[in-house]
């Protein structure tokens, strides 16, 4: 009853195109962006803010990325780390050859290495395809990490290999480095997050959305009906590893503070992954609740075993976590492959009727 | 029978030709020194029994296979080796023995996903979902709802492709051939699976497609009846030869298409 | 131009002066070679049979050492542990069988492949919590392998070959000549064939899936368990031991996923490719270049032969 579309008509085509037609979307979208932008800050705890809520966003970002490239466009990525790396790194070296320009110029031209980065690796796509491709950006993972590691140019020949976030201001408030507070940096992100999904949802439900689902579902008929593949893929791949690229500096610039190469590794690429396939291969709404399920969980683990009195190591902690992601991937790919995207779906589905069951 | 009148005197000049056509996989010769054309505005069948190298030629017509001899001549371009998607933006269009629809998405986004060579707003409209980007899409929008008035399929827009009956895919993806605008239009077996009123309506669809755009059409089909029907002229394959070319009547009283059909041997 | 001759010119005639080094270097990238290939071999095993990429093999080779050495560390006297772990590799691959294959089946690949990742990491954080996260040092001696060193005079100069990689190379033949056999001669062997094609016709035809997965993945286990017991010995057993399971990727491409002997030259090649890289191109471009030199070359081979030395060519029919 609460769901209902009936009585919401649409008499052009315009409207009909909407991406949020239904008018209880919409009013649940408001919703959700006034808590994000005004209640969290205002009434979170720094706990939540700078532990939770920057991060997840972050990795929202980050999963949105590689759902773009593995989820609408079909070609499965093993590379995510490295090119969140790309981007942090560009940044970092950008900003320290040319402190005086603005650092969020900087992030968002580090998107544009990441993305150049994502093309080279990516054409191989043109003759590779499904787990041979995966294996390449493997390759692509590795080698960069690689870089990261024994190229000291990267962390401008720092002794201990890390690198640390310079201080860094907008409108004289700083907003990177060690005097930016919570808040300030939670803004950033939530800003960079926010219109960069608005971004990725126009793309997807236009005219390249619909390319990258057609090599997805059929690459040769794709081919047949004037699609080029090796430019879909290819932007597929650029898009996607500016995606991650962003997100890698916002990582380093506006959580960590600084990294180690050893954050950008193999491990990281699954996680992301895993975020994708949880939260739902081809879903942007999907990203989002796979980078809350699995980057809360482990938080979750830590935080509320204590509170019940039940004494926990910290290392076991985080080998249950592996245990609990393994098996919760196993059985999304059971019980839902679509992920906890389609999930959310029937729910609507199931309140459009309600109070009825169908 | 073709209705005659003003029909036939819109059937115009040679759109395409295939020259001398062998195609080899391995060792096994699919096609051999097959040569026939099609003329601008006919409905043309290519038939035989299976086996024979009809689809095959349509995929060398497509640009799917390389042949190893001879060429296809197309609005006086001759090319040996084309790319599928040069043959899309040239203004061929297919469908395919086993619905090749894009399973991942609804009838209406298949429909759509014919129209991209059309589309040209740049990545930056498109990042904004705003101005040249929103026009085009209404503008196509537009397009496709004519086809898919056309063809009747207004209530199944939304719905994810593989969850449709066979009939109703075949449909869309007719629908997706169409939203390409072509000249030349190949319809593997577009009848394959169908019921009698199935097959009706998919033949009004294919001569409604030849009266009202002028599309000219190539078939493969196996069932006499519609060939015999539709048709202007007939193309016969056995093995991979041509064995005979000619009107539906001249085709059906051939002795080596009856022989071919009932087996006999060579 | 300096630069040219460091790459082309320099390391060819470095192996030309010490061509004992040059010996040692190829025994040793043979050595490591033979460890790829009993890696890859379990992949195939799996992929062949039925059409699964396991990307859990890697953890399966370290979770095979781990009970072996866990159980031995609580008292089990070494041949009594080897049997029990045997055991209990029979019982992971039931597992998986009911666990994952099963509700599994007649899905695309893909989904499976990712499946496999949800069982990597699943067997990663219950091994860590079962056995903890140290080395451990492999029990060669108890299983009586060979220890120690033969010098061989040659090439101007002295080769040194361990006991230990002459007997890893013969079990590893030994193996892999067995499993050829059982593909090709036995029944159940065609029947696996059968399954890696095609699950419905394999069904149809009356082969039972579930029994062929569970002797395939047991049969994995098995070559699991050795590769773990071989590599163990080498060098010690620890998590990284799964990274080096990446390293068998390298392989597949390049002898083809289904293919035995594939795996096997794909890792010599892959085992020597590596350290002769590591060695005479090492220095030039720092330390550690191992961990993508693989995955670049195996890169390079896909663009010319995306289906690998034995693998079959992939045709696409529409």
């Amino acid at each position: 009853m609460l769901y209902r579309e009936a009585g919401q008509f649409k008499t052009n085509y315009a409207a009909d195109l909407a991406v949020f037609p239904i008018l209880q979307d919409r009013i649940g979208l408001t919703i959700i962006l006034f808590v994000a932008a005004v209640i969290i800050p205002l009434f979170g705890s720094s706990f939540l803010i700078q532990a939770v809520m920057i991060p997840f966003l972050i990795f929202a970002l980050a999963a949105i990325g590689l759902n773009l490239l593995t989820g609408y466009t079909g070609l499965l990525s093993l590379g995510t780390g490295a090119f969140m790396g790309v981007g942090a790194y560009a940044c970092y070296k950008l900003t320290t050859y040319f402190p005086d320009v603005n650092v969020l110029i900087w992030i968002v031209a580090s998107g544009f290495f990441s993305a150049a980065v994502g093309v080279l690796f990516g054409l191989p796509s043109l003759r590779i395809k499904g787990f041979y491709l995966a294996v390449a950006t493997l390759a692509a993972q590795f080698f960069l990490s690689w870089c990261f590691i024994r190229l000291p140019w990267f962390y401008n020949y720092n002794a201990s290999g890390a690198i640390e976030v310079p201080t860094r201001t907008l409108f004289g408030i700083p907003i990177t480095g060690a005097t930016a507070t919570d808040t300030t940096r939670y803004f950033v992100v939530l800003c960079f997050v926010v219109v960069m999904t608005w971004f990725a949802s126009n793309l997807v439900h236009g005219r390249i959305g619909r390319m990258w689902m057609a090599v997805r579902d059929m690459d040769l008929a794709a081919d047949l009906i004037g699609i080029r593949l090796l430019q879909t893929k290819l932007l597929a791949f650029a898009t996607s590893s500016f995606y991650c690229g962003v997100a890698g500096a916002l990582l380093v610039f506006l959580w960590y503070g600084g990294a180690e190469p050893a954050v950008f590794d193999v491990n990281l690429s699954f996680f992301i992954l895993f975020m994708v396939i949880i939260g739902g291969l081809g879903s942007l709404t999907g990203s989002f609740f796979g980078a809350a399920l699995i980057f809360i969980l482990p938080i979750a683990l830590r935080y509320f075993p204590p509170k019940l009195g039940i004494p926990v190591h910290p290392a076991t902690v985080e080998h249950i976590q592996f245990m609990v992601i393994g098996a919760l991937i196993i059985l999304f790919l059971i019980a839902e492959p679509a992920g906890l995207a389609r999930l959310w779906q029937i729910g609507k589905q199931k309140l459009r009727v309600w109070p009825f069951p169908y | 029978m073709r209705a005659t009148g003003g029909r036939e005197a819109a059937v115009g000049d040679v759109l395409l030709s295939a020259e001398n056509v062998s195609l080899s996989f391995g060792g096994v010769k699919a096609v051999s020194d097959v040569s026939f054309d099609i003329r601008k505005g006919e409905i043309r069948a290519i038939i035989g029994p299976n086996g024979a190298g009809k689809t095959s030629m349509l995929n060398v017509i497509n640009g799917f296979y390389h042949p190893q001899q001879g060429r296809i001549t197309f609005k006086g371009e001759t090319r040996a080796n084309m790319r599928p998607h040069e043959a899309a933006y040239g203004g061929i269009a297919r469908t395919f023995q086993n619905v090749a629809l894009f399973r991942g998405m609804t009838a209406l986004d298949n429909i759509m996903a014919g129209r991209t060579l059309k589309m040209h707003s740049s990545f930056f409209w498109q990042l904004l979902r705003y101005g040249p980007a929103m026009r085009e899409e209404v503008e196509h929008r537009h397009r496709v709802e004519e086809i898919i008035d056309f063809l009747k399929i207004q209530e199944i827009r939304r719905v994810p492709v593989g969850r449709l009956p066979y009939g109703l895919q075949k449909r869309v993806e007719l629908g997706r051939a169409l939203a390409m605008e072509p000249e030349l239009l190949l319809l593997d077996e577009p009848m394959a699976g169908m019921n009698l009123e199935e097959k009706e309506d998919m033949s009004r669809f294919v001569l409604d497609v030849n009266d009202h755009y002028g599309t000219t059409i190539a078939l493969i089909e196996h069932d006499m009846g519609v060939v015999m029907d539709l048709s202007d002229r007939v193309v016969v394959l056995d093995h991979g030869i041509k064995i005979a070319d000619g009107t539906p009547d001249e085709v059906k009283h051939n002795q080596m298409v009856i022989d071919a059909y009932l087996g006999v041997a060579h | 131009m300096d630069l040219l001759y460091k790459i082309f010119l320099d390391p060819f005639v470095q192996m030309g002066t010490a061509p004992d080094l040059l010996v040692q270097t190829l025994w040793e990238g043979l050595v490591a070679g033979v460890l790829y290939s009993l890696i890859a071999l379990g992949f195939v095993l799996i992929f062949k049979a039925s059409g699964v990429f396991n990307f859990a093999q890697g953890i399966m080779v370290v979770f095979a050492a781990l009970t072996l050495v866990g159980l031995h560390e609580h008292g089990v006297p070494a041949f009594v542990a080897l049997a029990l772990t045997i055991g209990v590799m029979f019982c992971l691959a039931f597992a998986v069988e009911r666990l994952i294959l099963r509700p599994l089946v007649n899905q695309p690949d893909i989904i499976l492949f990712m499946a496999t990742f949800g069982l990597t990491y699943f067997l990663i954080g219950f091994g860590e919590l079962i056995f903890g996260g140290e080395t451990k040092v492999m029990i060669a001696d108890q299983l009586l392998l060979p220890r120690g060193a033969i010098d061989v005079k040659m090439a101007g100069g002295f080769v040194s070959l361990q006991k230990i990689d002459i007997a890893a190379a013969i079990i590893a033949s030994i193996m892999v000549a067995t499993l050829a056999i059982f593909f090709q001669r036995t029944r159940i062997g065609r029947a696996l064939r059968a399954v890696a094609d095609s699950h419905r016709a394999a069904l149809s035809v009356g082969i039972s899936l579930e029994q062929i997965w569970v002797i395939v993945w047991f049969a994995a286990g098995l070559v699991a368990l050795t590769t773990g017991i071989m590599w163990g010995a080498r060098s010690d057993v620890s998590f990284a031991l799964e990274v080096i399971a990446l390293k068998a990727l390298p392989v597949l491409i390049l002898g083809g996923l289904t293919s035995i002997p594939g795996a096997i030259v794909g890792g010599l090649i892959i085992g020597v490719g590596e350290k002769l890289g590591e060695f005479y191109w090492g220095p030039l471009m720092g330390s550690g270049i191992e961990s993508w030199f693989a995955y670049v070359i195996a890169l390079i081979f896909l663009l010319f032969r995306p289906q690998g030395l034995f693998g079959e060519r992939i045709i696409e029919r529409i």
